[in-house]
């Protein structure tokens, strides 16, 4: 009679445990994540505008008019996971087919992170030229499910800073 | 020591070739990063911890390298690459190379 009570008043919490719980987590990571995907977006909006004047470029030509003061190599990285919200609705789109849209915003801010970076790693500079900008998963090779997933993005170039015209 | 990654270096003359250099590592995250970081899974977002490690490990291959390169007698390095990879569960390679010059 004892030990009856005792597993009726546990076994409500195993089920939470067991069934609630991941959807608590799923649901809980969807808003969180959302929310900080908005904000950051806002954070990179503003950032990108106040760096307008100061270009991150892929080509490989400057000014040669102008005499060159300073050259840097320049590099940063940004390193992203999925939430598992996203990472369940990938799972999906895998059986159907098409666009992954929640992947594409989180690796458009990661890229627009690192290449944000890259210009305020390299401040008091003209312009970026040579811009690469790489990704690579970090995530464990054999143990896709079970490691922590990551995709890194790195951004790199040359930033070069012209001598300054007297006057 | 100049670091570009473009064949030339702005302003400057290439007068001497030394040829390839390259530095590595190789860095595992530690336990406490990783707790972090299976946390930060639920939300999704920038994993902080890692990106810090990969910084400093890059750097260090950057600091190989030139300490290569000074050992030639050059003075700067153009046509700089970089090359991350998973080498295994939790390691990640780093790999940096260029080309040795010397300019004037």
């Amino acid at each position: 009679m004892d030990e009856q009570t005792s597993f009726e008043t546990v076994a409500p919490f195993l089920i939470f445990f067991v069934y609630a719980l991941p959807v608590i987590l799923m649901i809980g990571g969807l808003i969180i994540g959302s929310i900080l995907e908005s904000r950051h977006f806002a954070s990179i909006r503003s950032r990108e505008a106040a760096t307008a004047d100061y270009p991150a470029v892929p080509t490989r030509s400057w000014d040669e008019t102008r005499a060159v003061a300073e050259v840097r190599l320049v590099a940063s990285s940004v390193v992203v996971s999925l939430d598992y919200f996203k990472r369940i609705l990938a799972g999906l789109r895998n059986i159907f087919g098409g666009r992954i849209r929640s992947y594409e915003s989180l690796l458009d801010r990661a890229k627009r992170e690192a290449i944000l970076r890259l210009k305020e790693s390299a401040p008091g500079f003209d312009i970026i030229v040579n811009l690469r900008v790489d990704t690579s998963n970090i995530a464990s090779v054999h143990n896709r499910k079970k490691g922590i997933g990551g995709v890194e993005v790195l951004a790199s170039g040359t930033a070069i800073r012209y001598e300054r015209r007297k006057g | 020591m100049i670091l570009t990654n473009i064949e030339t270096v702005p302003g400057k003359r290439i007068v001497e070739h030394y040829g390839l250099v390259s530095g590595n590592t190789v860095r595992a995250k530690h336990v406490g990063r990783d707790i972090v970081a299976g946390l930060k899974n639920i939300v999704g977002g920038e994993l902080k911890g890692y990106t810090e490690l990969l910084d400093e490990a890059r750097n260090e291959s950057i600091s190989r390298m030139v300490a290569q390169a000074e050992a030639l007698g050059a003075n700067a390095v153009v046509n700089i690459r970089f090359s991350t990879s998973a080498v295994s569960q939790g390691a990640a390679e780093l790999y940096v190379y260029g080309t040795a010059v010397r300019v004037e």
